[in-house]
């Protein structure tokens, strides 16, 4: 008799483990730590939002397994792109991207590409916003382009980060388009830039919106438009009178530049459909929680996010359009 | 004096039981951090940034985060002198500087008088920024505001200039070893122009030489090789080991008051500018080489050689806070990441943090006081316990200095290339030992080449080409005037000398 209750108990536990074995179908689990590449270095806008992420995992534990942040930005970020690309199928790695996932390969001619990745989904866009100091007497970009003419080609200094990335990229369209010279100068940093506008030391710069927020909080500095075809929706005052969606679009002042910054999540290549809908799933419940709507406020973020085929599209139409501006700009590595 | 109101409310807030024990905990697990080489205080506090979400949730929470954080990097600033005076190996590379008189002295025997020095000038040297912190942040803030790429680019002028005369030997060998260093510098992606450089395809080599690859390399795999060939043992072992070691160097300490002083300036200088520990702690110990009446027995086991680069090293350390408080733009990389770490709390670093967050700011500045003692009694207590790791013998903790070197090295960017990189620069430190090349120069070249060769160029793209730029206002002039006068100091003097003889005979 107790061996009969032991064996239908025995079958009992199997017929349960079939079930539970039949469920992974559907759920896939991380077993082991998930490495979160940083193709940037530490303290920029990747990094932060890589450990704002992180940090919401772990304090709502979404997650079982802990999320490790790795930052590889060496050779403007081909270093941690190279390291997930040579991770084909290794679902325990997941990357947060900037412009670079188009800029470098086309600047450098190094070998990757997003193709080479999978895309899990878009967490947001960043914004970039024309800043001058606020001693400028510029309130409209129109009075800045003035300005800029009346001054020379060349005479005005744009600030930025990196070279043939991003920043300038946004300057090249802005010389393109009303017919001005800036001289472009490098920088390592967002943060760097954002305090040498307020030592005067460049004339205005492209900061993102959480580059700048503290210097133009401070009364440093002054905003001028948003390269956005639509204004920032964010209407809680961020100085005594000014909210983000103060600030003008460049559009409607005549500049008609417009240019975002994917803040999206990919795995490497050959990862399974199920590895994938976790981390789109995982992601979805990091979006709402109420952390993460703190965290895109007071960076001005706009909240678009895709996944699937819709993400993939506009990352197959982002690298389009950074080809085009980089190939007008002639920042295209020979050969591509 | 509202400064001192406000800090007594900050020590109210630092003095809790809870913030106390955490000081403890973040400074001993920073210690550590800052024995293993590799692992900078930049990783410690990245990989324990996680740990502090939760407890930033509480009120007053943020403030207990920043204070643990902080610890752990006052104790890996610390920490990395232990390693470079004991083993030749510095711990992180603002202690490169300190092994040059650390090391021979651990040699003769005085492990435990080196490491008093160097833990007491570190203290010294954090006291003196903090009080700058605590006083006269305001200004001091307008005042970096006022750095551009020339200013930048004097100022590492000025480091190499105060260095390059220190080098004994051969003035081509030095040059020599320093243009390798430069050369080293170069490669990887470019700032300006965005472009990969003397890679020769080698993916691996896109990211360029990591200076702590490289330091760990030619200091610590180097001396290995060395040590095999010299008879398999330390010399060194019969280091004291007991607390009165630690009196005795006390005594002696006074005398190198003028290096204190210099070398707190120039460290506090670095850090707000912000050009960091190491160039401070190199350009300290140049200075004091230069200034100081033993200057020609640097390098041979000098006390005072060990109190000038970590009384710089921990003033730049403890003034890199400063900007990142006030400008959001952190001074060194451990401060990039507690920068991440206070968006995170949801605090926002720059001006207005002072006003607005007026218990997090003062809380953390009284922790610095506070953290600072409990370090010191932390390492000092300590002293006889390193100093005794030196009688293991060679062949036991030689194989452990292997392996923590190759895991440093590994650490540093999770890459296995950069621990074949390391034995190459092991082999290379070797190499460089016996043909009396001094390793120095290649050091400094390495860790400013590039910020060195970023600033010259934007501020000659800023000036359209006009090197006039580097004497275009009374700040920038004087740093380039002062490094061209270090530079052709020996030359100047020994003219000065000559013209003298001339007119007394």
């Amino acid at each position: 008799m107790t061996k009969q209750i032991l064996s239908t108990g025995l079958l009992a536990a199997a017929v349960a483990t079939t079930f539970s074995f039949a469920a992974p179908a559907l759920a896939w689990e991380p077993t082991k730590n998930v490495e979160f590449i940083v193709p940037a270095g530490t303290g920029g806008g990747a990094d932060q939002m890589a450990r704002v992420i992180q940090s919401i995992i772990a304090k709502n534990n979404l997650m079982k397994q802990s999320m490790v942040v790795i930052n590889k930005g060496g050779g403007a970020g081909a270093e941690g792109f190279l390291d997930v690309k040579g991770s084909k199928g290794d679902p325990h790695k997941i990357v947060i991207t900037l412009s670079n996932l188009f800029t470098t390969p086309m600047a450098t001619g190094v070998p990757f590409s997003w193709k080479d990745l999978t895309p899990v989904r878009m967490m947001a866009l960043d914004q970039f916003v024309l800043w001058v100091n606020k001693e400028n007497p510029a309130k409209t970009p129109k009075e800045f382009l003035e300005q800029m003419k009346k001054a020379g080609p060349g005479k005005t200094k744009m600030g930025g980060t990196g070279s043939k990335q991003e920043d300038q990229i946004i300057t090249v369209a802005i010389e393109k388009q009303a017919g001005v010279k800036f001289t472009y100068i490098p920088y390592k940093g967002g943060g760097e830039v954002a305090t040498q506008l307020v030592g005067k030391h460049v004339d205005s710069t492209v900061n993102n919106p959480i580059e700048a927020v503290a210097q133009w909080r401070a009364g440093n500095l002054r905003p001028l438009c948003v390269f956005d075809d639509t204004r920032m929706p964010y209407k809680a005052k961020v100085t005594a009178d000014m909210s983000w969606a103060d600030i003008p679009t460049c559009k409607e002042s005549g500049l008609t530049t417009d240019y975002l910054m994917l803040r999206g999540i990919f795995m490497p290549g050959g990862v399974t459909a199920d590895q994938v809908k976790y981390y789109v799933d995982l992601m979805e419940k990091v979006r709402q929680t109420p952390e993460w709507k703190k965290f895109m406020e007071d960076g001005a973020f706009n909240q678009t996010a895709l996944t699937g085929k819709e993400y993939a599209d506009w990352v197959a139409s982002a690298e389009k359009l950074h080809y085009g501006l980089m190939k007008e700009a002639g920042f295209l590595a020979p050969g591509k | 004096m509202q400064e001192i109101q406000s800090l007594i409310g900050g020590f109210a807030i630092a003095m809790s039981w809870f913030n106390l024990a955490l000081m403890f905990a973040g400074v001993t697990l920073g210690v550590l951090i800052g024995v293993l080489p590799g692992l900078g205080g930049a990783n410690g506090v990245a990989i324990l940034l996680p740990l502090t979400f939760t407890m930033a949730q509480q009120p007053g929470g943020a403030t207990s985060a920043i204070i643990l954080l902080s610890c752990i990097y006052w104790g890996a600033l610390f920490g990395g002198a232990i390693t470079s005076i004991l083993f030749n190996i510095p711990g992180e590379p603002w202690s490169v500087a300190t092994t040059f008189d650390g090391y021979p002295l651990s040699q003769q025997g005085r492990a435990g008088a080196a490491l008093t020095a160097a833990f007491t000038s570190s203290f010294i040297g954090a006291l003196v920024a903090v009080l700058l912190i605590t006083f006269i942040s305001p200004i001091i803030a307008r005042f970096a505001l006022k750095f551009g790429p020339p200013e930048f680019f004097a100022v590492y002028l000025l480091t190499f200039c105060a260095f390059v005369g220190m080098a004994k030997g051969a003035a081509f060998k030095t040059i020599a070893a320093m243009m390798a260093g430069f050369a080293l510098a170069a490669v990887g992606i470019d700032t300006v122009t965005g472009q990969l450089r003397l890679t020769f395809g080698f993916m691996e080599l896109l990211k360029g030489f990591d200076f702590l690859i490289a330091v760990i390399g030619l200091f610590g795999i180097g001396e290995i090789l060395l040590t095999i060939e010299e008879g398999l043992e330390f010399r060194g072992a019969k280091a004291r080991l007991n607390m009165k070691v630690v009196l005795e160097t006390w005594k002696e300490l006074p005398r190198y008051w003028r290096t204190s002083v210099r070398s707190s300036a120039v460290g506090c200088l670095m850090g707000i500018v912000p050009g960091g520990a190491t160039p401070a702690s190199f350009m300290a110990y140049g200075l004091a080489k230069r200034v100081s009446k033993d200057g020609e027995q640097f390098g041979n086991g000098k006390v005072e050689g060990v109190v000038a680069p970590e009384t710089a090293a921990h003033a730049a350390g403890t003034s890199a806070l400063l900007p990142m408080l006030t400008l959001g733009v952190p001074g060194s990389p451990t401060a990039a990441v507690l920068l991440g770490g206070l968006l995170i709390w949801g605090l926002q670093p720059g001006p207005l943090l002072f006003t607005e967050q007026k218990d997090f700011v003062w809380g953390l500045i009284a922790s610095m006081y506070l953290g600072n003692i409990v370090g010191l009694i932390v390492v000092l207590t300590c002293v006889p316990l390193f100093a005794s790791i030196l009688r293991v013998p060679f062949s036991i903790i030689a194989p452990v200095i292997l392996v923590i070197c190759a895991i440093g090295a590994y650490t540093v960017h999770s890459s296995m290339f950069d621990v074949w990189l390391m034995l190459v620069f092991g082999v290379l430190g070797y190499v460089f030992k016996k043909l009396n090349y001094p390793m120095a120069p290649l050091v400094l070249a390495l860790v400013l080449g590039d910020r060195a060769e970023d600033s010259f160029r934007q501020s000659v793209l800023g000036s359209q080409g006009d090197l006039l730029v580097f004497f275009s206002n009374p700040l920038v002039g004087t740093i380039t005037g002062a490094a061209l006068l270090l530079l052709f100091w020996p030359l100047l003097s020994g003219g000065w000398s000559a013209l003298r003889k001339r007119a007394a005979t």
